[in-house]
């Protein structure tokens, strides 16, 4: 009985970290739609699109070179060198930055005042052609992301864990890694918001437009600023999951985890999106093992929506969401 | 009034028993702390014109919102036809024969002016989900009768012009006579107001005042309104309500309210605007 | 010229009411009609009917279905994927369940079941709204294809976990199953998809319709006049998931013949049918035919010159496609929300007075 106790605290555990993961996609969901109301389906993909840019540039690949080969008939596919990490990095944020100004010029732009359902629809055909662009740049295959991060059975934990309680807990060091990354990323972005003049101007924004506008606040530029540092999100996050489970496309799908995350903490929480992702973390973990067998497996695949679907009948508003008045 | 021992409408000065279309009594409305209504009661007259007045804030779209069922009041009760009305959703309240325009115009944007008019006969249609599927017998029957129907008060509000014209390309005077067609297609015993006349030119306000006049007039019904202007106010109602700060401050007929000394005060500024 | 309406008066308003006001649309609608049934069978090959018009057919009705919840009611679905799911796994179970029954019946039970599944899961759309809405509909999809991924009993417990279609027949002509001839399924979709339009533009057009559209538009004012929320949405729901189911089981029964359900029916799926709406026209019958024949006819397009013209290699143009489809939903949201229909209508509008304008 102990023993299934300590099973069931050792798959809480991972689904915590697994569940800093989920946080970590859901941050960019909210820090785009607290400043612009957008629902950006296409938070999932960015994460893939920024992983995959990254291994490309790390591995020098040349871009588009199924393209290229198959229009000029060459055989071009790597550059034959390798950038360090830090330089690649780098590299990928400048693409992102980029990425978001292109998305604010040729789409956002257009769509202002639009209802946020039209907005909605727009970023999932985002997603769809980042999605195909990603592939058309790096190739579809799947690609192993090393970044140097630290990888593999925590010896320190599993050690004290089987010297306490007589069995080792298994946790690994990336998830670790992950966790701290997350705890600095969201103080970073928090402090980020209250103390610098961008931070103040967007939360203006997000507070009201047409007074934001009013005082002199640019909304394209707080746009582009707003989507770079989705894009920066979109990148830890992308390498993270990256590193953890090797960049495809299936990335993309568990980055669609981050939409009940946000159920439940609430659109424009950013703490909401954090407890949202642990709740959803360690709840699915926990219900695979104490419900899983019985049910056939894998109810990982349903379990954050389903929880979300029924959360959001109760409580419209979310976790941490403001009370939705609806005025006459 | 109705008697709260008996619970039978008696004379109150002995003459005859007048029995009000609509009564509040002691409506009290709280949102949290704030108390948008502080125990207002009134009553609407069948077939007059009432008007509710007061400065923003007052409380009047609120008191309109209680009447159509989008709040609930904490306390009082609100008697329709000589009956407590239980607390009930604004379609319920819609079906009973109640109908509104709306401050900020809420009109059907997708859809065309005669279609936004039929939705008004909406609660008059009843045949089945299969009948109109198949589109047979009563869909179809039914359909062409509504029509005639909205096609009269197309006439009598005069857009026949703009029948097929979707709603989201007018101009606002026409949405909101566009608003009042659905709300008298509804063939309302009671229509409730919400500034008919808010954002117009003095045209449109004459225009405006002359189809509230003739609704009242030729189909006799009962018509509650919040307007600001007072000329209009004073010249088509046949009694007032006046409001401050959630309270009832004045109630009688346009004479009466001018002259009383708390609505001076509330309008030309003791304490505030 | 001949595009006119002058001279087309109408004398009461059960003619004004028709589907085809314009004498000219009649005739061409007829003619179609016509066409579809009378030429198109004599003149189908295999190559045509399983790459363009069965698909086109069966999407025609996921469309005419997801329209009708989201173009017309306004609620936004990502589930549609899993209700196809649940009309194949209904038709399915019926089929092997009944064989004697008619393989007609199956069908139209199917989409009778998955209306009912669908108003299960549409009855938070009372209380969510919105985007909120759309990603609560991902529960089912989800959900759904998990089920029948999982519980055998769906999938009759075949080793493979797919389910196939047997044979069945409609007056003595196979219908389904491995050896069927191609204008036999050609006709056996046509006449679904003729009923189901029929069906469509009979609900939109009265009483129902408007309620649907008055809920889109605005729900608090649909209120006013006497709308009741949860009935309007549900009755939305229960029709568009019913049109969904049919189409699931015709995609499954008849053009697919076997399914894995996470491969037919995923999540790829749902989006698919919501881009045929987009791109067809929000709220529009004519609409949903156009979107859906043209994401039918895109990848067959650009397969054949992408991959048959130039020679490039297969997943280039699927990642092509990929960004075509994005690019266009993008595109028609910001410049014609209302998708193709409305492009047609504006050129219609143009030809009624054309060469004359004023």
């Amino acid at each position: 009985m102990f023993e299934q106790f300590l099973f069931a605290v050792e798959v809480a555990l991972n689904g915590f970290m697994a569940g800093v993961m989920y946080s970590l996609v859901a941050l960019g969901f909210v820090l785009i739609f607290k400043a612009s109301g957008i629902f950006n389906y296409a938070q999932g993909v960015m994460a893939l699109f920024a992983a995959l840019t990254l291994v490309g540039l790390m591995d020098g690949q040349v871009p588009f070179a199924h393209l290229i080969n198959a229009v000029l008939g060459t055989e071009a596919h790597h550059f034959g060198w390798h950038l360090p990490a830090v330089l690649a990095i780098l590299f990928t944020m400048a693409i992102m930055v980029a990425f978001a100004w292109a998305v604010n010029e040729l789409i956002l732009k257009h769509l202002v005042n639009q209802e946020p359902i039209i907005l909605f629809m727009a970023t999932i055909g985002l997603a769809y052609f980042l999605e195909g662009f990603g592939d058309l740049m790096w190739g579809a295959d799947i690609k192993k992301l090393d970044v140097g991060l630290p990888q593999g059975i925590n010896g320190w934990i599993d050690e004290t864990t089987f010297n306490a309680f007589g069995y080792g807990f298994f946790i690994d060091n990336l998830d670790i890694v992950a966790t701290v990354i997350a705890a600095v990323l969201v103080t970073v972005l928090v402090l980020f918001s209250q103390y610098t003049k961008q931070g103040r101007a967007l939360r203006a924004v997000a507070d009201d437009h047409q007074a934001a506008l009013s005082v002199g606040i640019s909304l394209n530029s707080i746009w582009v600023l707003v989507w770079s540092i989705a894009g920066f999100v979109a990148l830890v996050a992308g390498v993270m999951w990256g590193a953890k489970s090797g960049v495809q496309f299936s990335l993309s799908l568990i980055a669609l985890k981050a939409l009940p995350v946000l159920m439940l903490g609430g659109f424009t929480s950013i703490p909401g999106a954090i407890v949202g992702g642990l709740i959803i973390g360690v709840g699915e973990k926990l219900f695979e093992f104490l419900a899983g067998p019985a049910l056939g497996g894998a109810t990982e695949n349903w379990f954050a929506f389903v929880l979300a679907l029924v959360f959001l009948v109760f409580r419209p508003q979310g976790l941490f969401g403001e009370k939705i008045i609806e005025r006459v | 009034m109705l008697d709260d021992k008996t619970g039978e409408y008696a004379a109150e000065d002995g003459t005859e028993a007048v029995v009000p279309l609509m009564e509040m009594r002691n409506i009290v409305l709280r949102f949290g702390g704030v108390v948008a209504i502080r125990d207002i009661s009134f009553d609407i007259r069948e077939g007059e014109i009432r008007a509710i007045i007061g400065p923003n804030g007052a409380g009047k779209s609120s008191l309109l919102n209680v009447i159509s069922g989008f709040y609930h009041p904490q306390e009082g009760v609100v008697i329709f036809r000589g009956r407590e009305r239980a607390p009930m959703k604004p379609y319920q309240v819609a079906r009973q024969g109640i109908a509104r325009t709306f401050q900020n115009i809420a009109l059907f944007h997708g859809m065309t002016v005669l279609d936004n008019v039929m939705t008004g006969r909406l609660t008059r249609m009843k045949s089945s989900m299969a009948a109109q599927a198949l589109w047979i017998g009563s869909a179809e029957r039914e359909e062409i009768e509504n029509r005639g129907k909205v096609e009269e008060i197309i006439d009598f509000l005069n857009i026949q012009h703009i029948r097929k014209v979707p709603v989201g390309r007018l101009p606002y005077g026409l949405k909101k006579r566009v608003e009042l067609a659905r709300a008298l297609a509804a063939e309302p015993e009671l229509l409730l107001l919400d500034e008919p006349m808010a954002g117009m030119n003095v045209e449109e306000k004459e225009d405006m005042s002359r189809f509230i006049l003739d609704v009242n007039d030729e189909f006799g019904t009962t018509i509650a309104l919040i307007e600001h202007d007072m000329g209009v106010v004073m010249d088509l109602s046949d009694r007032v309500v006046v409001m401050d700060y959630g309270r009832k401050i004045g109630d009688g007929t346009p004479d009466e309210v001018r002259n009383n000394q708390d609505v001076i005060d509330a309008y030309l500024g003791v304490g505030h605007d | 010229m001949i595009y006119r309406e002058a001279g087309d008066f109408k004398t009461n308003y059960r003619e004004d009411g028709r589907t085809f006001p314009i004498r000219f649309d009649r005739w061409a609608y007829f003619a179609t009609l016509a066409v579809a049934f009378l030429v198109v069978p004599f003149v189908i090959n295999d190559y045509w009917a399983n790459a363009v018009l069965l698909p086109f057919l069966i999407y025609a009705i996921a469309t005419l279905g997801l329209n009708i919840l989201t173009g017309y009611c306004g609620q936004v679905s990502l589930g549609t994927g899993g209700f196809m799911a649940v009309g194949a796994y209904a038709c399915y179970k019926l089929m092997t369940g009944f064989p004697d029954v008619n393989i007609v019946f199956h069908v139209i039970l199917a989409g009778g079941i998955t209306a009912a599944v669908g108003v299960l899961f549409g009855l938070p759309s009372l209380r969510i709204k919105g985007f909120y809405l759309a990603v609560a509909t991902l529960a089912a999809q989800f959900f759904l294809v998990w089920l029948f991924n999982r519980v055998g009993w769906f999938y009759n417990y075949s080793a493979s976990g797919q389910i196939n279609a047997p044979t069945r027949t409609v007056f003595g002509v196979e219908v389904t199953g491995p050896t069927t001839s191609a204008w036999a399924t050609y006709l056996f979709c046509l006449v679904f998809v003729v009923i189901c339009a029929w069906l469509a533009r009979n609900m939109t057009r009265g009483s129902l319709g408007r309620k649907w559209m008055a809920i889109r538009d605005m729900d608090i004012a649909a209120e006013i006049i006497g709308v009741n929320p949860l009935g309007a949405k549900l009755t939305a729901f229960a029709v568009s998931s019913f049109f969904v189911g049919i189409s699931g089981a015709l995609f499954f029964a008849v053009y697919l013949g076997a399914v894995e359900v996470g491969e037919v029916f995923g999540i790829q799926k749902s989006f698919l049918v919501l881009f045929m709406i987009i791109i067809g026209g929000l709220g529009s019958i004519l609409g949903s035919f156009a979107g859906a024949a043209f994401l039918v006819l895109l990848p067959v397009f650009l397969k054949n010159v992408l991959t048959g013209t130039l020679g490039w290699p297969t997943d280039l143009a699927a990642h092509i496609e990929f960004m075509i489809v994005g690019a266009l939903i993008c595109a028609f949201l910001i410049f014609e929300p209302h998708g193709l229909a409305q492009l047609w209508r504006l050129t219609k509008e143009k030809l009624r007075t054309w060469p004359f304008p004023y």
